[in-house]
């Protein structure tokens, strides 16, 4: 039972909220809307599609948000070079990042939350210091053009295919879900754990990066001091409400992108209603704990 | 002593889900008495503290304690009611001081506070007199094991403890500790304090206790005074059935001859510290070669240090006459090495994932197009393998995590085998899975063995050693005391060798 | 019962000791010393007053951190309640200088305590429950100043804000409090059997429990106090800011485990001490002090620096305890 409630129970709860807002909200299942509501939740998207394969390897990763900064602060710096080079030069950043969470989870040994937490304070503060603590406009229009709701999208869209297909189709996904599984099976069995884990965090840490390369395009300005601000925490949610428990060996891609429009289509739906952000955020915050609570009772 | 024993166990059994853990097992304990219980692993020993002491409850039976009868719910309860455990890994703080843990929850105070130097002053006197004299200010794990184990015991014996229930206590202590050790608990049986003695070093049990329980396979198969039993016939109690009863093993009885050419593996001198003592053995093409020895005797650790999964102090091991550079895991297998771990549950399968999965995880590498994993060719490893190991599982998708014991371990076979290994180490293949599986693994091996492959069996099943083994090899303390070949190869002998090797 | 390898681990344990328990001492001793030969206006007395009276309320924060590290769990909340718990305070300030105490403990502490029984009763992740409460306590936060739109004034007359102002000795109250406070907690860690549960669980929380330690309630009484103490940090700042800021407390929880963590507790719990933290406050202090006397460099070297020293740290315990488990 409760393993079908982790399992299905977020796809049920998009379902019966699409249903509600059918009945009670004016103009919810209109293009223009949902248009919006799956711009807005791209990002989440994104990195919370990392944060999955991270804690599919019983990990976890807190310096997402900083990440997002960082790489909204690089980016203008590069502009000049194109927009495609600066983009790299932003994926880079956040690589280099998650380069060095995996390395101080795989090499040095450390807990995973201890090991992030150290760049959830330093990104910001590298972030910032790149950009001079400095919002900047954007007006390179090939940059912006990424901004688009349709182009946000769809690499939203595609990024999901990329890592379900990455996940159960190649060696390193497999392997990846075996480590977090069970981590001196693996061992035994003669997988590259060290490695396997420090690839997650780069993928981690570029698909950060990407969410904040597309949200400052979204947002015509770099702004590292507030972008990606608890994106860890909205990630994490989307993460655990979509099913993936939180002890790892397991990832369900589908479900995180469900699980960052269940929370997306929630916020609407109270927004719409009249109830304030405020609210919104109590919402989310039980949320989080029952779905937290609900895996518990699988896993123990 | 008292005419009523301090702890009185009757019929006590316990069932876990598949497993009857323990069946109908009494046992008596006097006030002073040292009562070592031995049994091989699985025998239920772990099983019967856990009872005793309240973290499972018993099924059936009665357990009487100081005159009464008991049922404890939680741990804390047998605590108060003075039963204290020692478990082989000591269970206090290693980052509190030493006085600290020695007082946890009864400390000294005064005004409110606690009363340091008053704490301190006692703590150093209470080690004293166990032969520890220490800095009680500087935290427990600077302290050696067998210094660590003596505040455990005089913690125990602080918080009024009548029955200690000691569990492998000296198997990582210093010879002279051990020596320290056996006078504390002497000493504290004179004080009409009960020890329940687990261990698996039998000298060290003749020269401390009184009585002794024999458990296997979750019953008790004798109890009496120890020095009424001789060492072999002890030892025949742990690990046999009766002598000379006939086998219902698969084995094929006739010995393999090994295939000519050098030594398919060959260990030699493997070293590490408090575990291994150059230990060096060979096993040719076609041969069963048999690690022997008591449980501690250091056979899981050999073939881990073999495989590279336990680093050793020294030691090298060639395969097929190449020597590996290094040791490590993932060079063994290239080497063409497998090991089915001891443990299955911690270190073999992975339970979330699928049958298919759990079977291709170390073949993955090879079976991949471009990174990208080709299902036709693991369908058909799969297929191959769930046919001739006769897996039954509904379909290769489901989840490891369902079957039974033995369907578990013959998909762990299943890794192993579609790597093609010239090397097979065996940890323990057919514990815990039932009679039909055992019989078929069995046969698995000896089919294995006739196919030219080089394979270690590690048992606690005497039979199964002895009529699957074409060699034994025989451990005690990390360090090899013999060596049976061809028609040497029966129970007595390897009894024999074990008791006086 | 001494062996050679005893020697040996027993000098690497000095050095590693030493290093955890006074390094960031000897930083800070470094840092000030430094300090004041490169910036002239560094080495005053309303300088040095200024970093206490800014530190104080990141103590009080850090105090309670620092109970709920050593017991083996981590509080994100801390910020979004110390900012509750200073809205809260203005807010009950009209009602009389009581109120405006009671007010925001009560609530702030209501808090820590869901925090501790989700924790410890229910079993669930530490950053987890406390992330989610960090989200929590701010939508309260929102809803209570109309999505933050409106800021309680406390009223001028008030004798409240006395005890976020008034001064001794040049000293602002809050200084005073929180060194007291810090000595409290202290002594409670070091010299009473709730100070020692707490080590023995972060220690090892099943030999705690082996042993006999209520390991449940002591959890849950460790994030009360967190919930507690960071709720009067807040209180004190509404009351020297005189006026309840809504923005305030982001990053908050960031600051205080970076502090405890550089002042030598171990992020795995365990092991810790309270001086340790002050010291760790303190370098913060100091680093953000010196930031700001060089004038140009933004705040945000103030994130790169703390969050440099957290991952030195982190590694180099991780580093220590390692090379003494081996012996």
């Amino acid at each position: 039972m409760a393993e079908k409630l982790q399992r299905y129970g977020v796809y049920a709860a998009v379902a019966a909220l699409l249903l509600f807002n059918a009945i009670f909200t004016d103009n919810f299942l209109q293009v223009a809307n949902l248009r919006t509501q799956l711009v807005q939740m791209a990002p989440v998207v994104l990195v919370a599609l990392g944060m999955a394969l991270v804690i599919g390897t019983e990990g976890i990763d807190l310096s997402v948000g900083s990440v997002m900064a960082l790489a909204a602060a690089v980016v203008p710096l590069y502009l000049g070079f194109g927009v495609w080079p600066a983009v790299a030069m932003a994926l880079a950043a956040g690589a280099t990042i998650g380069l060095v969470n995996g390395s101080m989870v795989a090499l040095v040994g450390l807990q995973p939350i201890v090991a992030t937490l150290a760049l959830l304070v330093a990104g910001r503060g590298i972030a910032l210091v790149v950009a001079d603590g400095r919002l900047k406009q954007i007006k390179n229009q090939e940059l912006l053009a990424l901004g688009q709701p349709a182009v946000v999208i769809a690499t939203a869209a595609v990024i999901a295919v990329v890592v379900a297909v990455m996940l159960h189709r190649t060696t390193y996904g497999r392997q990846l879900v075996a480590v977090g599984g069970n981590r001196a099976a693996a061992n035994l069995a003669g997988l590259p754990v060290r490695r396997i884990l420090i690839v997650t965090y780069v993928s981690c840490g570029l698909l950060a990066a990407l969410a904040g390369v597309l949200a400052t395009a979204r947002l015509t300005a770099s702004d590292p001091s507030s972008i990606g601000t608890l994106m860890e925490l909205s990630a994490i949610t989307a993460v655990v409400v979509g099913g993936t428990p939180l002890t790892g060996g397991q990832v369900r891609v589908l479900g995180t992108v469900a699980g960052a429009l269940l929370m997306q289509l929630l916020r609407a739906t109270l927004i719409k209603h009249n109830l304030p952000d405020s609210t919104a955020q109590m919402v989310q915050a039980a949320i989080i704990l029952v779905a937290v609570y609900i895996a518990r009772g699988r896993t123990r | 002593m008292d005419s009523v024993p301090l702890l009185s166990v009757r019929g006590v059994c316990k069932r876990f889900p598949g497993v009857l853990a323990l069946q109908d097992v009494s046992l008596d304990l006097p006030a002073g008495q040292v009562h070592a219980l031995v049994g091989e692993n699985g025998a239920g020993k772990s099983t019967l503290i856990k009872v005793l002491t309240g973290v499972h409850r018993a099924d059936e039976g009665e357990i009487a304690y100081d005159g009464r009868p008991v049922d404890f719910h939680q741990p804390k309860q047998a605590q108060q009611a003075g039963i204290s455990t020692i478990y082989q890994e000591v269970n206090l703080i290693p980052l509190m001081s030493v006085a600290r843990n020695l007082f946890l929850g009864r400390e000294p105070r005064r005004f409110g506070l606690i009363d340091l130097p008053r704490m301190n002053r006692e703590a150093s006197e209470t080690l004293a007199r166990y032969g520890v004299h220490v800095d009680v200010r500087k935290p427990l794990r600077s302290l050696g094991l067998g210094a660590q184990q003596m505040v455990a015991l005089a913690r125990a014996v602080a918080i009024d403890a009548k029955l200690l229930i000691m569990d492998e206590p000296t198997s990582s202590l210093e010879p002279r500790e051990v020596e320290t050790l056996f006078g504390v608990v002497r000493e504290l049986s004179q004080r009409h304090i009960s020890i329940l003695y687990v261990s698996h070093r039998l000298d060290e049990l003749y020269r401390l206790c009184d009585e002794v329980t024999v458990l296997r396979d979750g019953r008790v198969v004798h109890t009496g005074p120890l020095a009424a039993i001789d060492k072999l016939t002890l030892i025949s109690k742990m690990l046999g059935r009766d002598l000379g009863g006939d086998g219902v093993t698969k084995f094929t009885h006739d010995r393999r001859a090994a295939l000519p050419g050098p030594p398919q593996l060959r260990a030699e001198g493997m070293d590490k510290r408090n575990l291994l003592h150059d230990i060096s053995f060979e096993v040719r093409r076609g041969e069963v070669v048999g690690l022997g020895g008591l449980l501690g005797s250091g056979r899981s650790e050999t073939a881990k240090a073999i495989v590279g999964a336990l680093p050793v102090d020294r030691g090298s091991v060639w395969v097929g006459g190449r020597r590996l550079a290094r040791l490590s895991t993932a060079a063994a297998i290239k080497a063409g090495m497998a090991m089915l771990p001891e443990d299955r549950k911690a270190e073999g399968i992975i339970a979330d994932l699928s049958v298919r999965e759990n079977i291709v995880l170390a073949a993955m590498p090879s079976l991949h197009r471009a990174g990208l994993v080709s299902r036709r060719r693991q369908d058909q490893i799969v297929d191959v393998f769930m046919k001739r190991l006769r897996i039954k599982a509904s379909s290769p998708q489901q989840r490891v995590g369902e079957l039974s014991g033995g369907n578990q371990q013959k998909v762990l076979l299943a890794r192993w085998l579609c790597l093609n290994p010239r090397v097979l180490l065996l940890d323990e293949p057919t514990r815990g899975i039932d009679v039909g599986a055992k019989a078929e693994v069995q046969a698995l091996i000896d089919e294995l063995a006739r196919a030219g492959l080089a394979v270690v069996l590690i048992s606690s099943d005497l039979e199964e050693l002895v009529e699957g083994a074409d060699r034994v090899v025989l451990l005690k303390a990390g360090a090899v005391v013999g060596e049976l070949a061809g028609d040497q190869v029966d129970e007595h002998a390897v009894m024999g060798m074990l008791a006086h090797g | 019962m001494t062996v050679p390898a005893d020697a040996v681990s027993g000098r690497r344990e000095l050095v590693a000791g030493f290093v955890q328990r006074h390094g960031a001492l000897a930083v800070l001793a470094l840092s000030v010393v430094t300090a004041s030969l490169v910036f002239e206006s560094f080495a005053s007395f309303d300088n040095a007053s200024g970093i206490a009276i800014q530190s104080s309320f990141l103590v009080i924060v850090a105090i309670g951190m620092t109970f709920v590290i050593i017991c083996g769990g981590i509080d994100l909340s801390v910020g979004s309640v110390f900012a509750l718990g200073g809205v809260l305070a203005a807010y009950a300030s009209r009602w009389g200088t009581l109120p405006a105490l009671v007010v925001p403990l009560a609530v702030c502490g209501a808090i820590g305590l869901l925090n501790g029984v989700l924790i410890a009763r229910l079993r669930l992740a530490p950053f987890i429950v406390t992330l989610a409460s960090l989200l929590g306590a701010r939508g309260l936060l929102l809803s209570i100043t109309d999505e933050g739109a409106s800021t309680y004034l406390v009223p001028r007359e008030s004798s409240f804000v006395e005890i976020g102002r008034g001064t001794l000795w040049g000293l602002g109250y809050p200084v005073f409090l929180a060194l007291a406070l810090a000595a409290l907690a202290g002594l409670v860690l070091q010299r009473s059997r709730f100070g020692q549960s707490i080590f023995a669980i972060g220690g090892s929380q099943d030999a705690a429990a082996m042993m006999g330690v209520p390991v449940a309630r002591m959890k849950v009484l460790t994030y009360t106090l967190s919930g507690l103490l960071a709720g009067l940090a807040g209180t004190l700042n509404a009351a020297r800011l005189g006026s309840g800021v809504t923005i305030l407390g982001v990053g908050l929880e960031l600051d205080a485990i970076a502090a405890v963590v550089i002042g030598g507790t171990l992020l795995i719990g365990g092991a810790g001490t309270i001086s340790g933290t002050l010291s760790g406050v303190l370098l913060l202090g100091v680093i953000q002090n010196v930031i700001n006397q060089i004038g140009n460099l933004g705040s945000s070297y103030q994130l790169v620096t703390s969050g440099a020293f957290l991952a030195v740290v982190v590694v180099v315990q991780t580093y220590l305890s390692r090379t003494q488990r081996l012996h």
